[in-house]
């Protein structure tokens, strides 16, 4: 066993012996829960942790209401930040069942540490979208009006995906970007739009749906270049395995994709 | 309430040290645990920063300027605090205001609010579509979030409630009889607020000051929120810091650290130079 993941497996034994549960070594503390059941795959108990990108809110809290609906035992919990901060919390021993992260690049800060348990698979796609107030007060129109300087505009942090997503569409539409504000979390870019603070925000079209009558979007073709790939996984270290697979199965299932589909997103095209 | 003169101070302190072996059990196990709890995190960012790359990682662009802007905001936030506070203080603690039990409670209202909930509701207040905001927008053009101004009222609205609670303490511990002399020796109201209240409760306000300015430093949610989050204008350290955490964990450390050691640099100065001698304040 390697130095760093020594910590984990102390929480884990704790937190096996607290349950009380006789396992085997090195067996998941939720295998005897679940092994108990003999109805398969319905019967979900104890709980459910999922980590998930912040634009995955609505639709992830809707599939997990289904998944505890047909699992009276189950209760799913749900992370939901920023995809970097998940990644740090994750391998900083977070205990978690699922990561669903808005991009490769912070699933691959979790791979790289060993800790998913099967490949990663992409589960749906997010395009950049132009996030303006319902009347659309600062006449926006496209990329290049987030270089007017009379305009109240939000971009998120280049540190966060959102962010790094701006700088590549802005890069490719030619546009030097003069914002006042760089958000920490896409929500919180939509939030200002919502609230009329800025004129326009360039935020993910799965937040632009999410708003209802709120804001109004505004596509860009230059969005296509700098597609997000949300890829999914169970993590290793998952306190609850069985539901954890569960979970990943019902967001892969054409019920999940349809949900996806309703908040915005879209297939993955791969 | 005066100062002892330095004899006396001397013995005290050798007194203090002697006594010292003598708390009692029941106290001192949890004041060890209490310390161990506080000083443990400090010491994870210790073991954790990365030596080697302090230099490299404190010449990174941003990080001066982001320094200056919170000591800037922190100071300026504290003294609008107490322009604005300790009178309040004083209505809370002297006046025979009507619905003075709902006041004090509304003053606490920011220290319950969630930060991220009380920047949202400096929105609705001063935002461009907020209730006082929309009219200076309209009459006079001028917009408040996303500026430095609107750094300094999110960390006003948040810290200011610590520096009324210990103002107002500190009034209710002074004798009133002082005041009452004063009266009787002719001083209106205000000539003995500013000449015989306010010099006796120097040491509260001094200690709310420092816990005002204290917590203004590290404001977080308010301030992105309602300033959002702009190098040079309204990126302060926390932010700094919170943003360095998504990608570059390593120079979140070694920020945290420049910010711990400046406002501990300064509160021990303060100490030594302002309220050293009031001795039990801090």
């Amino acid at each position: 066993m390697r130095l760093r993941t020594l910590p984990l497996a102390l929480v884990l034994l704790v937190t096996a012996a607290c349950g009380g549960e006789a396992d085997a070594p090195g067996a998941p503390a939720g295998a005897a829960e679940a092994a108990t059941d003999p109805s398969g795959g319905a019967g979900l108990t104890g709980t459910l942790t999922v980590f998930a990108a912040a634009s995955l809110t609505d639709v992830f809290e809707d599939l997990g209401e289904r998944l505890e609906g047909e699992n009276p035992g189950l209760a799913v919990q749900f992370n939901f930040a920023g995809s970097s901060a998940l990644a740090t919390q994750i391998t900083q021993g977070a205990p978690a069942d699922v990561f669903a992260s808005a991009n490769q690049s912070q699933m691959t800060v979790v791979t790289d540490a060993g800790l998913e348990s099967a490949d990663p698979e992409v589960f749906t796609e997010n395009v950049l979208e132009i996030a303006v107030p319902p009347d659309n007060p600062g006449e926006v129109t496209g990329l290049a009006d987030f270089a007017r300087e009379e305009l109240a505009l939000a971009v998120c942090a280049p540190a966060v995906p959102c962010g790094a997503a701006a700088e590549d569409v802005f890069g490719i539409a030619g546009v030097t970007p003069l914002p006042d504000t760089l958000e920490e979390d896409v929500r919180a870019a939509l939030t200002k739009v919502e609230l009329g603070e800025v004129d326009a925000a360039l935020v993910y079209a799965s937040d632009v749906a999410s708003a209802g009558d709120a804001v109004e979007g505004i596509g860009f073709p230059e969005a296509e270049e700098a597609v997000n790939e949300y890829p999914v996984c169970v993590l290793t270290e998952a306190p609850n395995p069985e539901a954890a697979e569960a979970f990943v199965e019902l967001v892969l299932s054409d019920e999940g994709q349809q949900a996806l589909e309703d908040a915005g997103f879209r297939a993955p095209s791969a | 309430m005066t100062a002892p003169p330095p004899d006396s101070r001397r013995a005290r302190a050798g007194g203090r040290r002697r006594t010292g072996a003598g708390v009692p059990a029941p106290l001192l196990v949890p004041a060890v645990l209490g310390v161990a709890f506080l000083v443990l995190p400090l010491l994870g960012l210790l073991v954790r920063t990365p030596w080697s790359s302090v230099g490299e990682q404190l010449a990174a662009p941003g990080v001066g300027q982001a320094l200056r802007l919170s000591l800037l905001c922190a100071t300026l936030a504290t003294l609008l605090s107490l322009f604005l506070g300790v009178p309040l203080a004083w209505v809370l603690a002297r006046s025979s205001v009507r619905w003075r039990g709902v006041l004090r409670a509304l003053v606490t209202v920011p220290l319950v609010l969630p930060p991220v909930v009380g920047g949202v509701a400096l929105f609705l207040v001063l935002g461009r579509k907020g209730l006082i905001g929309s009219w200076l927008d309209e009459a006079f053009g001028i917009t408040i979030p996303f500026t430095t101004t609107a750094v300094v009222i999110a960390e006003t609205f948040v810290a200011m409630p610590f520096l009324v609670i210990s103002v107002e303490g500190a009034l209710r511990a002074a004798d009133t009889r002082f005041e009452d002399v004063a009266a009787t020796l002719g001083a209106g109201r205000w000539t003995t607020f500013r000449r015989v209240t306010l010099p006796l409760v120097a040491p509260g306000v001094g200690a709310g000051a420092v816990l005002c300015w204290a917590r203004a430093l590290g404001e977080f949610g308010a301030t992105i929120t309602f300033a959002g989050n702009y190098p040079g204008t309204t990126q302060t350290m926390p932010l700094a810091v919170y943003l360095a955490l998504q990608n570059e964990p390593e120079a979140a450390i070694v920020l945290s650290l420049v910010l711990l050691a400046v406002s501990l640099a300064t509160l021990l100065l303060l100490r030594d130079r302002w309220l050293g001698r009031s001795g039990t304040t801090l």
